[in-house]
């Protein structure tokens, strides 16, 4: 009888659980290799920094990434001068002891400047869609990661049975194959500082690391957290049931 | 000393309070002394484990409260700078927002167990209905919280799960406009969940309290589904139920820890992190999947008013389960019967989540009406008459001699009476 409810019990946590996730439309995302997948997953430092690279030279011309700080790059590997140069290479609007508006350069403490004044702004320069915010851009996409090295890479001519809008572009991957994005990026876009070939694979690869990075910059430390938190309880359960068992020891059940 | 409880405990401190307020000598009766059954499988854990799981989430939530501004043009960045800035806020955001779905877990356990064993019949009604009411306001609670973050998911969902209140004739409109607080979904909507969503909490905390206080009355229930016959039936609540609790939380704690470190968005929706957009609406608007098979049985009524009614009324059904079920037995084990039907009842459950998480197309319209309506036939037609029709087994004399030593035990008293004589 027990084994029954029990089954029954499991039965109904595995449904609930199937039922989740559990939209998936366009072409099926392949699946990839991440180096932050799976509970001991870590950033691969070089693959993040080349990202950051992408990020500023290619994606920074139209997305915001404004919950995301300098002093954030820090988690990339970094290094506290590096991060004040790539800061103060950027010019942000501040108000001035006189209360005047005025333009400084960024410090480590600020947020990621933004390519645009405002959402109106940027839609008036994009076809009428804004692009959107960067910040949780892997949180932000069923199939995270995944689907975003998919749409990266998934660009290609529109089918010729394909009546396409006005100024946009066919992608596999995206929901209606019609995105207003051109394809970001091609053989050789960026040139990277450590030598390594910029196929549009490997950027695609790159800045999704970064992005992973960026949408949940306290994975490596919830992960880290995680194992000891789960050890320990996992402890404690066998600890318990042992003094369980000792104070059960003399009764009749 | 007139007027002054008298105390039992040496220490003259606790002594002095004891004999003023005797909450040394309550919680001594209630938790220390207190007679359980010595039957108990780890099914009884899901109480403990649920009330540890409210006081986990008013803790978290007190502190994310700290942190968060409920206001539409600020929410949804407040919520990211306690995931960012504030020291592990992420950790505190994760455990409140998996709580939510450990505490409807272990919850739904905790019901099905009471259906299982035969906890709601008398003398137990009232300790049923009052968990009943605390399904409810965890609901709504659950349902309010999901809207602080502010994103699509959160904008969207009380969009329509307000919207709901329309379908009433006449007065709908005007109360969708009043629980608004304007005429969409806005500030003043954000606010007043905020407002509620803190205050049900403690409502909640009340009502368990009743419960606990309910329970204590009737004492427990337990795997046999008869009554306690004499004190070699019981153990004292400590250190046997403490403990036996204690193994049960200490697991429970390491898979909540699992989904909180390792797979906190699992619960989650990604359109959830995109900020809230009146002008956009989401793909799909998919509820927490707590609330997947109430929502597929709205959406298998094809009428609006119909749906609403058949979703409350599904909850509604659960408090009158007690007079539904016209067995004399309790426990699942001495019901040959019913027990398969009760499985079918989990299937159908699971079934509506699958359909509330789909479109409304294809086999998924069938599959959502079916499952409706077997969760309806279950309470309104088998538990009624399968009372009635079915041969229950013989039940042990005690809980202390389960094991009949000549085999065949009194039948309950009506269950003898024709039993399955046309079956």
């Amino acid at each position: 009888m027990m084994r029954w409810v029990s089954l029954a019990a499991a039965a109904a946590l595995i449904g609930a659980v199937a039922v989740l996730p559990a939209h998936a439309e366009e072409a099926s995302m392949p699946r990839q290799a991440w180096s932050f997948a799976g509970p001991f997953g870590t950033f691969d430092r070089a693959a993040a920094q080349r990202g950051f690279q992408v990020y500023n030279e290619v994606c920074s011309a139209c997305h915001s990434m404004k919950l995301a700080y300098y002093r954030d790059l820090s988690g990339i590997g970094l290094s506290e001068e590096q991060i004040t140069a790539v800061a103060a290479g950027k010019t942000v609007g501040d108000i001035g002891d006189d209360g005047a508006p005025i333009e400084r350069p960024a410090l480590p403490s600020d947020h990621f400047k933004s390519p645009f004044a405002n959402e109106l702004a940027a839609r008036a320069v994009n076809n009428g869609a804004a692009p959107p915010d960067l910040s949780l851009i892997v949180k932000a996409r069923e199939g995270g990661a995944d689907y975003l090295y998919a749409l990266l890479t998934g660009y290609s001519a529109a089918p010729t049975n394909m009546k396409m809008g006005d100024g946009m572009n066919y992608n596999k991957y995206f929901a209606g194959n019609q995105i207003g994005m051109p394809a970001p990026l091609s053989e050789g876009r960026v040139t990277y500082g450590d030598g390594t070939p910029a196929s549009v694979n490997q950027m695609a690869k790159d800045v999704v690391t970064f992005l992973a990075y960026i949408s949940e910059p306290e994975t490596e430390m919830r992960k880290a957290l995680g194992v000891k938190i789960v050890l320990f309880f996992l402890l404690m359960s066998c600890v318990t049931y042992a003094v369980k068992r000792k104070v059960w020891a003399d009764v009749d059940h | 000393m007139a007027g002054l409880h008298k105390s039992e405990f040496e220490n003259p401190v606790i002594n002095w309070v004891d004999s003023r307020l005797p909450i040394f000598t309550m919680m001594q009766k209630e938790y220390g002394v207190f007679p359980t059954p010595k039957n108990f499988n780890y099914f009884w854990n899901f109480g403990a484990l649920a009330m540890v799981t409210l006081m986990i989430m008013i803790v978290t939530g007190i502190f994310l409260a700290m942190n968060y501004t409920a206001h539409t043009s600020m929410a949804f960045d407040s919520v990211q700078r306690i995931m960012r800035d504030v020291n592990y806020g992420w950790l505190i955001r994760y455990v409140h927002a998996n709580g939510a779905s450990m505490f409807f877990l272990v919850t739904y356990i905790h019901i099905f167990r009471g259906l299982y064993y035969g906890s709601y019949k008398a003398p137990r009604e009232l300790l049923w209905i009052l968990g009943v009411v605390i399904l409810l306001i965890m609901m709504g609670t659950a349902f309010f919280g999901y809207v602080l973050p502010w994103g699509q998911m959160s904008y969207w969902g009380a969009t329509v799960i307000t919207n709901l209140f329309s379908a009433i004739p006449i007065v709908g409109e005007p109360i969708v406009t009043w629980l608004w607080g304007g005429f969409s979904v806005a500030n003043p909507t954000l606010n007043r969940f905020f407002s509620l969503h803190y205050l049900l909490p403690f409502v909640l905390i009340g009502i368990v309290f009743l419960h606990i206080a309910a329970l204590h009355v009737t004492g427990s229930n337990n795997p046999l589904g008869i009554d306690v016959k004499t004190p070699q039936d019981t153990l004292p609540f400590h250190p046997y139920y403490t403990v036996k609790d204690s193994v049960g939380l200490c697991v429970f704690l390491m898979i909540f820890a699992f989904f909180v470190f390792f797979m906190p968005n699992f619960f989650g929706a990604a359109d959830n992190e995109i900020p809230a957009n009146p002008l956009v609406t989401p793909a799909e608007i998919v509820p927490e999947w707590y609330l997947l098979p109430f929502y597929a049985i709205l959406r298998s009524v094809p009428s609006k008013l119909g749906g609403v009614l058949m979703m409350f009324g599904s909850i509604g059904l659960l408090f009158v389960v007690p007079w539904l079920d016209t067995s004399p037995v309790r426990s699942c084990k001495f019901r040959p019967v019913y027990k398969w039907f009760l499985g079918l009842l989990v299937i159908a459950c699971v079934v509506l989540g699958m359909v509330g998480a789909h479109r409304p197309e294809g086999i998924w319209v069938a599959l959502g009406r079916i499952g409706t309506i077997y969760y309806f036939a279950h309470f309104l037609v088998v538990l009624p008459l399968l009372g009635k029709l079915e041969r229950p087994l013989p039940l042990p004399e005690s809980i202390s001699k389960p094991v009949l030593p000549r085999g065949g035990g009194p039948l309950p008293s009506g269950a003898a009476a024709k039993p399955m004589e046309k079956a």
